[in-house]
Formats: structure tokens, C-alpha cells, sequence
């Protein structure tokens, strides 16, 4: 039974979380668009920091760098990560619990730590660092979550439903277009949402990875945030979580269509 | 349309045996019942012919062929699975086409078949509902339409009745009967009701720890049940145990019985006669020439409205009568009474 927060408290309550929630991000989006740098009220609208962000190659740059090392973070964690999960799903092995206990480590290991290990470690084997070390760090951190999240979807999966399809008529690659994929969908979904989420908003270990005039879009923020604020980084920052904003409702619409209850 | 043979099939899974030599032949347009206890082997008889999974040896042919190297989706079968196995994301009718649509039929015949299989299961309209928005017997019809609708040689429906209530159950066994009829499938029809098996099938298979026990008309199965365990399986049966003597069965009491047959061979045998074929004699009326005799000692008299269920003792023996509630002779518990039927319903048996 879930009943509504009709009294005045549980009202309150919700208030609370939710302002403690977004309040920040309001502030922060509003004040790009205050001509004052130093947040004077009242708020004097302007675009002054859009257009001036337009214009620095550095924030745009490592934007793109991110949004390219998310990308492919995205696309290479989701499909390891699902034939792991299918792998795991659908066949008896050696080592089969040992490796689904591995999984869960790597998630509760600080990131400090593990952005150590690796960049010691992509030191020693010659990997170095740059875009190409960040997407192997990355889809390491990324796929436990792929995973985990595509093997509990892969989990309420009815065998039998394939044995339906078959018996019907439809051939291997039939059944897993009509049948397998479709329901699958929602948890690959879920999953590469995460993927791109854990690439994206990762700082510690592309800061460890990237090179001199190479890096991502948190490790450029941080950088100018040391040299000083500007409000380009509430503009790039409003820009951003306007892209993720957007992302999710078309996935959560997308989410019912993939034929979830 | 095509009859299915299976010949000497086995099936093992490790150690265990789970088919056992089973030889059965299913006729071109019969309906056919398999019954036996939890764990016969029955899915995994239907899984072999619907090609999920091989036998060990043996061989399935379906009209007259040998189907060892044809994968599922080639054999044309049409399978109705226990929990339906509906696609859930896909409409009643995207999931009763699915069987067309995988074969490339043309959209307005597909349109129009499915029209036609979703009358048939009386379900026309629900052609957008999904799966989750359907109830259990509504979800069973759709299963049954996406089965039938591509005309599948063969029909395996694996307990496709045992979630519904009694009365839709019912409804359904009817609607199962004129469907088969009006399309003339080979049906294979797994079950655990007796009754059902009973009513709905012209033959009956019983199968045990992966063995084909006896088939037949279910008339023949129930009237001349070959074995003890068939006897007691599919309905009611009072088995004597005893010595053949003379063509005769010898209890241990000494009272002897007569059987449809001069029983043959030496040492123990069994006999087994359907309750509602033994009566309670009448005081004073005289022994008939072509029945046995047996006195017993009234126990229990459970009272079923229409219908009363006599439980009796004789030794060690325990009985059970039924009769019509008709107004007869008030019948009191610890009575002695004297039990009579004709020497045509003791049946032999293999213990
Ligand atoms: N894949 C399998 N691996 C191991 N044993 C199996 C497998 N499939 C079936 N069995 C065993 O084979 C026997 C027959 O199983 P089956 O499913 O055919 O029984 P059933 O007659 O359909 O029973 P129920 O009426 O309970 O559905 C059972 O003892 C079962 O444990
Ligand atoms: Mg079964």
C-alpha cells in the first residue's frame, strides 16, 4: 500500500528533501545567468557566460573529450557486460560464483585507490596515460554495474519463452530479435545508462589518466576551479545537466516501451 | 495434419532414468491424454517430441518420419506451455501472429487468421490488450489460439488447464474439445486430472517412473485396468490380494473369488473391483449365480448428498463401497454386512 503524504509534516519533510536535492543546482543554473560574477541580487539576466563559453576551447574541448570517452565507455561496457551476464545466465562453469562474487568489489574499492593501481599499472605495461587509457579505466569501472544491472533483468527471463518462439516456428536469430532482445532491452538499457554515467562523472580517475592538455570535462572544471571561478562553469554545468536531464526522460520513455510492466 | 510415433524412447539425465523404453503411437486427428503421478516423465516425453531436447535412443517420427534432425522450429508443432509462455511485450494479437509472421505470411492473411483463431477461443477484441492486462483463463485461450493458428501438425498442451477454477476449467474442456474437433489436430494432452483425461480424450496413456503402463480408450482403461497401480491411479479400487487355486483367487481367510477369467498360473495374485460396482445385499435375498460373495463389517458410512461412500473391514482388508442415497435399509456402523458384484468386475491385475 502506498499511501500519499497528506499530513502537514510528511509535507514539510518532502520539501526539505527535495530543495536539499536540487536547491544547489537551481542556484547554480540561475547564476549563470547573472551578469554579476560575484552572485549579486538581484539576478541581472544575461548570456554573457554562454557566449563567452562558446569561446573557450579548453571547457568545449574537454567536453567533447568526455561526451567521446563516455561514448565508447557506453558501448563497450554494454555489450561485454550483457554477454557476460548472458554468459552467466545461461551457462554452468568453473569459477562461475567465484567470478559473479568478484564483481562486487571493484564497486565498494575507493576510486582514489583503484585510479592509483591503474595508473601505476598502465605505467608499468606501457599503456601510459590519455583518451585510450581513460576508456580501458573506465569500462573497467563500468562493467560490474552493466552487469549487475543486466543480470537482474536477464534473471525473470522465462526460458520458456524462447522454447514458445521456436516451437512457433521462429529460427535462432528470430527468436532473439522478437523475443529475447525486446525484453532484454530495458535492463541493456538501464545498464548503459549507467555505463555512461559512471564514465561521465568520473574525475579521479581520469585526473590520474589524462595528459597535459588532454582530459575531461570534470578534470577541466577542476583545473579552472583552482585557477578561479568563473561563471562559464555554472554555464557549462547548467548545459550539462540540461543533456542529462534530457537523456533520461527519453530513456524512461523508452523504458515503458521496451515492454516493462 | 500427421500421426506421431514414438519407439522405444529413452531418456536419462545422469543417473536417473526419466523415459523408459516408452513405444507409444498417437493417431492422425486423436486426442490423446498422458496421466501419471508428479515427476512419470510426461513433460519430458512432450519435450522430446516437440524437439526441446533428444532422446537417448530410440526414435519420434512425426507422419511416418523421422523427425531426429529436424530442429523445433522446422517440426510444425504447435506448443501450449503450462505457464503459457505469452511474449509480454507484445499485443494478444502480435502474439497469437507470431507463429505467421515468423513464416512471412502476408499481412492481410495474417489479419485475417488471427481474426479467425481469436473467434474460435472467443476472445475477438482483445486484440490489443497485453498479456498482463488478461486473466488466467482469457491468457490460456490467447496461448491456445498462438498455437493453433499457424495449423501445426501436432498440438502438445502441457497441463494447459490445471490453474483455472472448476468452473472454468470446465468451460474450457469444452471449448478444448470442439476446438480440436472443428481443426482436427493431433492432440497430446498432459494432465493430472483423472476426470479431465477421462472425458476429453478417445485414448489414454499412464505412465510411471518413465514408463508407459497401459494405454487405451479410456472406457477400456478404467473397466480393465491391467495393473494395481493403474486400478488405483485413475479412480477408485478395492484390491484383493490371494493365492490362485483352481482358477480361482484364494484369500488368506479362505474365502475364494471368482474373476472375468479362470485366473492362470501359480502363487499370488491380485483382483481389483471399482466401488460402485459392489453393492450391499439385502437381508435374506439369496447369493447370485454370477456374483461373488464377501462378508465384511461396516465401519463408516460417509454421507456425499447425492451419493453415500461405505468404508468396510474384513481382516485386514479394507474396503470401499459407494452407492445412490436411495431410502434402503437403515445401515448402522459395526454391522456385519454381506458385499455382492459380478464376477465380470473383478479384474486381474499385476500387482
Ligand atoms: N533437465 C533435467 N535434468 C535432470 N532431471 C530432470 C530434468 N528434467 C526432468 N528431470 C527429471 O525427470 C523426471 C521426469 O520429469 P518430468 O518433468 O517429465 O515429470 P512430469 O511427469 O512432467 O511431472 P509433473 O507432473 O510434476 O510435471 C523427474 O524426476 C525430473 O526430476
Ligand atoms: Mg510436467
Amino acid at each position: 500500500m502506498k499511501a500519499r503524504p497528506t499530513n502537514m509534516l510528511a509535507r514539510i519533510y518532502l520539501g526539505l528533501v527535495l530543495a536539499f536535492l536540487y536547491l544547489p543546482i537551481l542556484v547554480m543554473a540561475a547564476m549563470s545567468f547573472n551578469s554579476s560574477q560575484f552572485y549579486m541580487l538581484p539576478i541581472d539576466w544575461t548570456f554573457d557566460w554562454y557566449v563567452k563559453l562558446a569561446h573557450n576551447t579548453r571547457l568545449l574541448e574537454s567536453t567533447r573529450n568526455s561526451l567521446l570517452v563516455a561514448l565508447a565507455t557506453t558501448v563497450i561496457a554494454s555489450v561485454l557486460g550483457t554477454a557476460a551476464s548472458i554468459a552467466f545466465f545461461r551457462y554452468d562453469f568453473r569459477f562461475k560464483k567465484v567470478l559473479q562474487a568478484a564483481l562486487f568489489p571493484p564497486i565498494a574499492i575507493p576510486w582514489l585507490i583503484t585510479g592509483t593501481a591503474m595508473l601505476l599499472f598502465f605505467f608499468w605495461s606501457g599503456i601510459g596515460r590519455g583518451l585510450h587509457a581513460m576508456i580501458l579505466g573506465h569500462v573497467a569501472l563500468a562493467l560490474p554495474y552493466v552487469i549487475i544491472v543486466v543480470s537482474a533483468r536477464i534473471k525473470g527471463f522465462d526460458p520458456d519463452l524462447e522454447a514458445a518462439a521456436r516451437s512457433l516456428g521462429a529460427n535462432p536469430w528470430q527468436v532473439i530479435r522478437h523475443v529475447t532482445l525486446p525484453y532484454l532491452a530495458p535492463g541493456f538499457i538501464a545498464g548503459a545508462l549507467f555505463a555512461f554515467a559512471v564514465s561521465f562523472d568520473q574525475f579521479v580517475i581520469s585526473y590520474f589518466l589524462s595528459v597535459p592538455g588532454v582530459s575531461t570535462l570534470p578534470v577541466e572544471i577542476y583545473t579552472a576551479i583552482k585557477k578561479g571561478f568563473t561563471p562559464e562553469i555554472n554555464a557549462i554545468s547548467t548545459l550539462v545537466i540540461a543533456f542529462s536531464i534530457t537523456l533520461l526522460v527519453i530513456v524512461s520513455r523508452f523504458y515503458r516501451f521496451g515492454g516493462d510492466r | 495434419m500427421a500421426s506421431v510415433t514414438v519407439s522405444h524412447v529413452n531418456k536419462s539425465f545422469g543417473e536417473f532414468q526419466a523415459l523408459d523404453d516408452v513405444s507409444i503411437e498417437f493417431a492422425d486427428g486423436g486426442f490423446y491424454a498422458l496421466l501419471g503421478p508428479s515427476g512419470s516423465g510426461k513433460t519430458t516425453l512432450l519435450r522430446q517430441i516437440a524437439g526441446f531436447s533428444f532422446p537417448d535412443s530410440g526414435e519420434i517420427l512425426i507422419g511416418g518420419e523421422a523427425v531426429e534432425s529436424l530442429p523445433v522450429e522446422k517440426r510444425n508443432i504447435g506448443m501450449m506451455f503450462q505457464n503459457y509462455a505469452l511474449f509480454p511485450n507484445m499485443s494478444v494479437f502480435d502474439n497469437v501472429a507470431f507463429g505467421l509472421m515468423v513464416r512471412s505470411t502476408p499481412k492481410p492473411e495474417i489479419k485475417a487468421r488471427v481474426g479467425e483463431a481469436l473467434e474460435l477461443v472467443r476472445l475477438s477484441g482483445y486484440d490489443e490488450r497485453k498479456p498482463h492486462q488478461l486473466s488466467g483463463g482469457q491468457r490460456q485461450r490467447v496461448a491456445l489460439a498462438r498455437a493453433i493458428v499457424f495449423r501445426p501438425r501436432v498440438l502438445l498442451l502441457d497441463e494447459p488447464l490445471s490453474a483455472l477454477d472448476k468452473a472454468l476449467r470446465l468451460g474450457m474442456q469444452v471449448e478444448l474439445k470442439r476446438i480440436q474437433r472443428e481443426v482436427g489436430i493431433t492432440t497430446i494432452f498432459v494432465t493430472h486430472d483423472q476426470e479431465e483425461a477421462l472425458t476429453l480424450s478417445d485414448k489414454v496413456g499412464v505412465l510411471k517412473d518413465g514408463k508407459l503402463l497401459q494405454e487405451g480408450p479410456p472406457r477400456e482403461l478404467y473397466e480393465r485396468p491391467a495393473t494395481a497401480f493403474a486400478a488405483t491411479f485413475l479412480g477408485d479400487a478395492n484390491l484383493f490380494e490371494g493365492d490362485v487355486d483352481d482358477g480361482e483367487l484364494a484369500l488368506s481367510d479362505g474365502t475364494r473369488l471368482r474373476a472375468t477369467a479362470p485366473l492362470t498360473g501359480v502363487g499370488k495374485a491380485t483382483c481389483a473391483v471399482r466401488p460402485e460396482k459392489m453393492a450391499i445385499a439385502e437381508e435374506g435375498e439369496p447369493p447370485l449365480a454370477d456374483h461373488n460373495l464377501l462378508e465384511a463389517e461396516l465401519q463408516e458410512i460417509i454421507f456425499a448428498g447425492n451419493s453415500l461412500s461405505y468404508l468396510l473391514r474384513r481382516n485386514d482388508i479394507h474396503l470401499r463401497v459407494f452407492a445412490q442415497n436411495r431410502a434402503t435399509a437403515e445401515l448402522q456402523p459395526g454391522q456385519r454386512v454381506r458385499l455382492t458384484w459380478r464376477v465380470a468386475d473383478t479384474i486381474p491385475v499385476e500387482a
